[in-house]
């Protein structure tokens, strides 16, 4: 009974919702006035070093997963500027605390800049809080890279989209369930833009290819009591369930889930917003042999994973796992790096003009910037919840996937919106 | 019937935790009449006593034993301190303590965030917590579940002997029923207070141990729980402990229903519809305190 009630924390995030609400309306007003085209806030790329902004909630029920996003920022940026910097400029990073909640993101992006003046910020992780913060950075003609897997059916002309879009991941991971003749799914989700949107485009999915959602469940983003959505898995008929959950959410779900005496075995789960880091604090005696889907894990193999892990570990520590989201987070700020050189400049129109075909040898493999929809290729993984807490790659796409986030290569797709 | 008894049993387990929640708020708000908005943050107290302890002593069950009465001192004396620093110069001023206890709340909880870390954490449950037992045909009962409602109702059976059997719950009794009566009786009424509220305290301290069972431990997990707690309490009758106890049962019982046939949101707000709706029709809640006194 937790999220619906009017607690301390909701009150006072509403009152900062109406300040942060007020403070837009007031800058849109100011920004609109001046019709000019070059209306955004000037970057200062004057002297020797560049900020950059980071975005991540460092507080709150995402911080568990967030935290680790920033730490892979920090990483990227510390390697850049050992090795010269962009541009033969340094990174000054600029940390900002979402705190796990959309207004503030708002804000803080906002803050990045038109106080920091920062050339391009990175992070942000629910998609709750990506909507909050697209307007902000379309008014400011800003860039934002944003490092997490979601649900598609956007493009902003000035986010790119590191992670995967529906057709690199859930897509896939639906192919697989059915290859596995699990085709009964339940589907439980945080009560939010990425499930809602992700289980339509599940059930879409469904419909065309003879599969069967034989339920739908959604806890308030932070709930922990999950007895009466386990009971109601159980008696579903359902052969998986299919999580996109967030959060720590995840911890109660999977601790109810085991409770419950259900198994991977029984009544397998393919979650698609849990990865290593999540999987060390939820607990691996819960998660094993689960299935999640993602473009890359720790043990992905190739040299430049290798380095990867190395260094993470080294600077963060030994038994600190990677993963995905933090892969992207890492591979996002050399990609913008390549953009910012190959355009010779930090202008955010002369970098997205160079984006389209940007190159990199990541840990996950090759990945390519596709200029046209601001999303990257990549290649799509399923992989099992190993007793060590890593996780195993069970099949993988063979090639990198291009994006499609308006799913228009899919006939079944055309309904969504 | 599968269906309904596990159903059910997952409706009791919920109430078993908003009475564990609620029953240290029975004392402090119900009996002494202190919205204590910082009573989560003592549930917090509890639940990071446990990740301590269990960081320190290896073996979960151990160290979820020694955390019971460990977090029960705990909470209890920030209570008790809350109670001597600020709240005893505002019992002539109820409304004031929702404001100072709101302030301390969120003193405390950045104070977790400060010494804690930002992001939540867990404690490993002990193996005999983590399965269930099953009675064939799909009904089976969690042992984390079952071990909570143990805990509930134990402190429900502790706390009501201490109140009606002690000379200390006599003492308690009296300051609620008539404070200045007491006072000239020779009863210590800043004494007995300070104790209430470490009992009070205390209490939520042992729910936070239970909490561990169930989810993260984070900064603002007593945020969400708090509301739950209050409502429990008004709506079975300020300083009723036979309310709360029926209230919080009914509650689990009703969202867990609700939440079968419908959604996890739908059913929290026909359970808060329904609340308002018992309250229109009973103000005073469940039961109420009968007393000579005209207010």
């Amino acid at each position: 009974m937790s999220g619906l009630s009017i607690s301390r924390r909701g009150l006072l995030a509403g009152i900062s919702a109406a300040g942060a609400s007020a403070a837009l309306s007031a800058c849109g007003a100011k920004t609109g006035d001046s019709t000019s085209a070059d209306s955004g806030a000037k970057a200062d790329t004057s002297g020797d070093t560049v900020k950059v902004g980071l975005l991540n909630s460092l507080s709150g029920t995402m911080a568990i997963s967030e935290v680790t996003v920033h730490n892979a920022l920090l990483l990227a940026v510390k390697e850049i500027n050992a090795a010269g910097g962009v541009l033969g400029k340094k990174l000054k990073p600029i940390s900002q605390d979402g705190a796990s909640d959309w207004p503030t993101f708002a804000e803080k992006a906002e803050a990045l800049i038109t106080d920091d003046k920062v050339v391009a910020t990175f992070g942000c992780w629910t998609s709750a809080s990506r909507k909050a913060v697209k307007p902000v950075f379309e008014r400011y003609k800003s860039l934002l890279f944003y490092p997490v897997q979601y649900e598609g059916l956007e493009q902003s002309p000035y986010i790119f989209y590191i992670g995967a879009t529906t057709n690199q991941q859930i897509v896939p991971a639906l192919d697989y369930l059915k290859k596995q003749g699990l085709t009964k799914l339940y589907l439980v989700g945080s009560d939010y833009v990425f499930p809602r949107t992700a289980n339509k485009i599940i059930k879409a999915y469904a419909k065309a290819n003879g599969m069967e959602v034989v339920g739908e469940d959604y806890a308030p983003l932070g709930s922990t009591e999950f007895g009466t959505i386990t009971n109601k898995v159980k008696d579903s008929g359902a052969d998986a369930v299919f999580n996109t959950l967030n959060g720590d959410s995840n911890v109660a779900f999977f601790k109810e889930y085991k409770s419950a005496g259900l198994t991977a075995k029984s009544l397998p789960v393919l979650s698609v917003s849990i990865a290593e880091e999540e999987v060390k604090s939820i607990g691996t005696q819960y998660l094993e042999d689960q299935l999640t889907a993602w473009n890359y894990y720790q043990t992905t193999p190739g040299a430049a994973n290798t380095e990867f892990v190395a260094a993470y570990q080294a600077a963060y520590g030994k038994d600190k796992p990677t993963s995905d989201p933090m892969e992207a987070a890492y591979i996002s700020v050399y990609l913008w790096k390549e953009m910012v050189e190959k355009a010779g400049s930090f202008d955010v129109a002369k970098v997205k003009a160079a984006s389209d075909g940007i190159e990199l040898d990541a840990p996950e493999g090759k990945v390519t910037v596709d200029g046209a929809t601001q999303h990257v290729y990549k290649t799509a993984r399923i992989g099992r919840v190993g007793a060590d807490g890593l996780i195993t790659e069970v099949w993988n796409s063979g090639k990198p996937v291009k994006p499609d986030p308006y799913l228009k290569g899919y006939s079944w797709a055309s309904g969504l919106s | 019937m599968t269906v309904i008894l596990n159903q059910s049993f997952t409706g009791i387990s919920i109430g078993a935790v908003l009475l564990l929640i609620a029953l240290g708020l029975t004392l402090t708000f119900g009996q002494m009449g202190v919205i204590n908005m910082a009573h989560g943050e003592f549930i917090m107290a509890g639940a990071y006593t446990t990740y301590v302890l269990q960081k320190s002593i290896s073996g979960a069950g151990l160290s979820l034993l020694v955390a019971l009465p460990v977090a029960f001192l705990v909470a209890g004396a920030m209570g008790a301190l809350l109670e001597w620093l600020l709240i005893r110069r505002l019992y002539t001023r109820p409304l004031d303590t929702l404001l100072v206890t709101w302030g301390v709340s969120l003193m405390l909880q950045q104070l977790a965030r400060d010494v804690f870390g930002a992001p939540n954490v867990q404690t490993a449950a002990p193996d005999l917590l983590t399965g269930n037992i099953s009675l064939g045909g799909g009904i089976t009962f969690a042992n984390s579940r079952l071990f909570i409602l143990g805990l509930a109702l134990l402190s429900v059976v502790a706390l009501t002997l201490i109140l009606k059997l002690t000379p200390l719950g006599r003492r308690i009794r009296a300051v609620v029923q008539n404070r200045d009566l007491a006072e000239v009786s020779g009863i210590a009424t800043g004494q007995v207070d300070r104790i209430t509220f470490f009992i009070g305290s205390g209490l939520a301290g042992v729910a936070g141990v239970a909490l561990t069972l169930v989810g993260p431990i984070g900064p603002t997990m007593g945020t969400n729980y708090i509301v739950d707690a209050f409502l429990v309490v008004v709506v079975g009758g300020i300083g009723q402990l036979k309310g709360s106890v029926i209230t919080a049962f009914a509650l689990g019982v009703l969202q867990s229903v609700l939440e079968y046939s419908t959604t996890v949101s739908v059913a929290k707000v026909i359970v808060l519809v329904a609340i308002v709706a018992f309250l229109q029709w009973r103000p005073q809640g469940l039961y109420t305190l009968r007393t000579r006194s005209l207010a």
